[in-house]
């Protein structure tokens, strides 16, 4: 592994793997959440504080975060009060985020569309030592909220309103996953840009979700498949000399087309399986009475296929 | 009698700018089994909602275990059921997973012990949804979910169980073991608040009927007699208080 010698390649690698965790994990709860577009929400607001960072020769990567952030609550804050006119005012906040951040890096002295360009599509062997310091913080943040409050965070995506039944801080844990996606992005940034982060957070998520019937093993594949991709994404960039950002992004949708269609039979195994352990599948309800009289109330079930009902 | 669970007095509620409720008054008492009952549209869903501050009121009181909701804090004694169209997540998840967030309200910092996993399995078994416990959700009929949304709300065992329309597209081998399983917990004392649609299966359960109409209580006492779709003779009546292996009833019902 001759590449491991050079110190970019190094820098390259590591980014790379902690988006390849980071992504994923806080992916998989705006999948859950079904606002899976968020993360390219993000990313274009996060522009703007690329191009501020610019202007006010700040860092950008922190610069961004700290845009991307307010951005992402404001988001929340949009789909929290706003819920009849949610999208449009979601639709100006992303344009405006993008135009902003064009408009900022033209003036800028030192800024040029040419620097938003490796921020837009990434630009791996230019992560510098400050940009990795930036993102191993960053990166070890999201790990903790996505792992530690990953039961709070599991019951207030998959329902809402019970999840504050059973007193849980709902916007609270709302704005965190919020923030949190905020700073993936901006970890995400560097390796495989604004314009892609949202591909590496959805993607391996459905991808896992052909061969899952459990949260806990989706969220495992997802990042299983999120560094997998990551770190061969980076490797085939170095050797074949094509943008890293864009070749992680393909081999991710590779990796859905193909567990997609390794699924299909699994899938209708699983269903045969099903289907002989208990007997009529639209009436398994039965079986729990206990074995003997399961088989007895088999004939009842068959006569009502839809089991009757309302 | 016993102290107030819930007491709500003069509950207005606005979604956008309809008025949904305009000034209700609604008392559950321990140990009671209240219906909430309404066509659609008459706010039965949302005074639900305003108890549990789903839905923000404008005006009036709700108290739950005699403390403003508003300062409430202790949710682990309040199971609740929503309409299952609410309950779906865009991932994978078993059975198990989505009972135990029903146990978050005992759980600190959200870690589960021994006594929460022990306290999620009999929730399961309560409701005859053991054996389908590593299965994913979106694999069970409607009533099967149904239960698995039932099993939460006990995962805490709660002193006051409140549910949005439980048997709204449900089978009826599970209307059955839902209405045991509520049997079960009104044996135990625990209060229970029911929005329906009409009382059905579970008509024997309950002490006491409030009927909404437009926003505003229209009855408040004994369940009213069956009446319309009710009483047609087609219509789906499961007797829970039959014993449980009543095969020939059931199949006579459905032949």
């Amino acid at each position: 592994m001759e590449l491991l010698n050079y110190a970019f390649m190094q820098r390259a690698l590591l980014a790379a793997v902690l988006v390849g965790v980071t992504a994923p994990a806080i992916g998989i709860y705006l999948v859950q959440r079904r606002q899976a577009l968020m993360g390219d929400g993000i990313g274009h607001v996060a522009m703007t504080g690329v191009g501020l960072g610019f202007l006010l020769s700040w860092s950008p990567v922190w610069m961004a975060t700290a845009v991307s952030v307010l951005g992402a609550v404001l988001m929340e804050l949009i789909r929290w009060y706003g819920r009849t006119r949610g999208d449009i005012a979601l639709a100006m906040l992303f344009y405006g985020g993008m135009a902003g951040g064009v408009m900022f890096i033209n003036l800028a002295p030192t800024g040029s569309t040419a620097n938003l360009t490796s921020y837009l599509f990434g630009s791996l062997s230019t992560v510098s030592e400050t940009d990795v310091t930036a993102i191993c913080l960053l990166a070890a943040f999201v790990v903790l909220v996505t792992i530690g409050l990953r039961r709070q965070l599991f019951a207030v995506s998959q329902d809402e309103e019970f999840a504050r039944v059973t007193g849980l801080p709902v916007r609270a844990l709302n704005l965190l996953t919020a923030v949190t996606a905020a700073v993936t992005v901006t970890v995400a940034m560097r390796v495989v840009g604004l314009l892609l982060v949202s591909a590496l957070m959805v993607v391996p998520v459905a991808a896992a979700q052909q061969l899952t019937r459990s949260f806990a093993a989706t969220f495992a594949i997802a990042v299983a498949i999120g560094v997998a991709v990551t770190i061969s994404g980076t490797i085939t960039s170095y050797y074949q000399d094509v943008p890293p950002g864009a070749t992680i992004v393909l081999l991710t949708i590779a990796a859905f087309l193909l567990l997609t269609a390794l699924a299909a039979p699994l899938a209708r195994r699983r269903a045969r399986a099903v289907e002989q352990g208990a007997g009529d599948p639209a009436e398994c309800a039965i079986p729990e009475t206990g074995p003997e009289t399961g088989k007895q109330t088999v004939p009842a079930g068959r006569g009502s296929p839809d089991g009757g009902g309302a | 009698m016993s102290e107030p669970v819930i007491s709500l007095r003069g509950v207005r509620a606005e979604l956008g700018s309809r008025t949904v409720l305009r000034g209700i008054d609604l008392t559950v008492r321990s140990g009671e089994v209240v219906a909430l009952l309404g066509a659609n549209g008459s706010g039965k869903s949302t005074a639900v909602r305003g108890i549990i501050g789903q839905v923000p009121v404008s005006a009036g009181e709700i108290e739950i275990f005699g403390t403003p909701r508003a300062r409430f804090r202790d949710w682990k004694r309040v199971g609740y059921v929503p309409q299952r169209t609410t309950a779906a997540g865009g991932v994978p998840a078993t059975v198990t997973e989505v009972v135990a967030s029903g146990r978050l309200s005992r759980a600190r910092f959200g870690l589960l012990r021994g006594a929460d996993h022990e306290a999620i399995r009999q929730a399961l078994d309560l409701v005859g949804m053991a054996d389908r416990a590593k299965d994913s959700v979106d694999a069970l009929s409607g009533g099967q979910h149904q239960r698995v949304l039932i099993a939460r709300s006990l995962a805490s065992e709660p002193e006051l169980l409140i549910m949005d329309e439980p048997m709204a597209g449900v089978d009826l081998a599970s209307q059955e073991v839902l209405a045991a399983t509520l049997r079960e917990q009104v044996a135990k004392g625990t209060t229970v608040l029911l929005v329906l649609h009409e009382l059905g299966p579970l008509e024997p359960l309950i002490d006491r009927a409030v009927v909404l109409r437009d926003g505003c209580v229209l009855h408040d006492g004994p369940p009213p007699k069956a009446v319309g779709q009710h009483a047609l003779p087609g219509h789906d009546h499961v007797h829970p208080h039959a014993a449980s292996g009543a095969e020939p009833v059931r199949t006579g019902l459905l032949s």
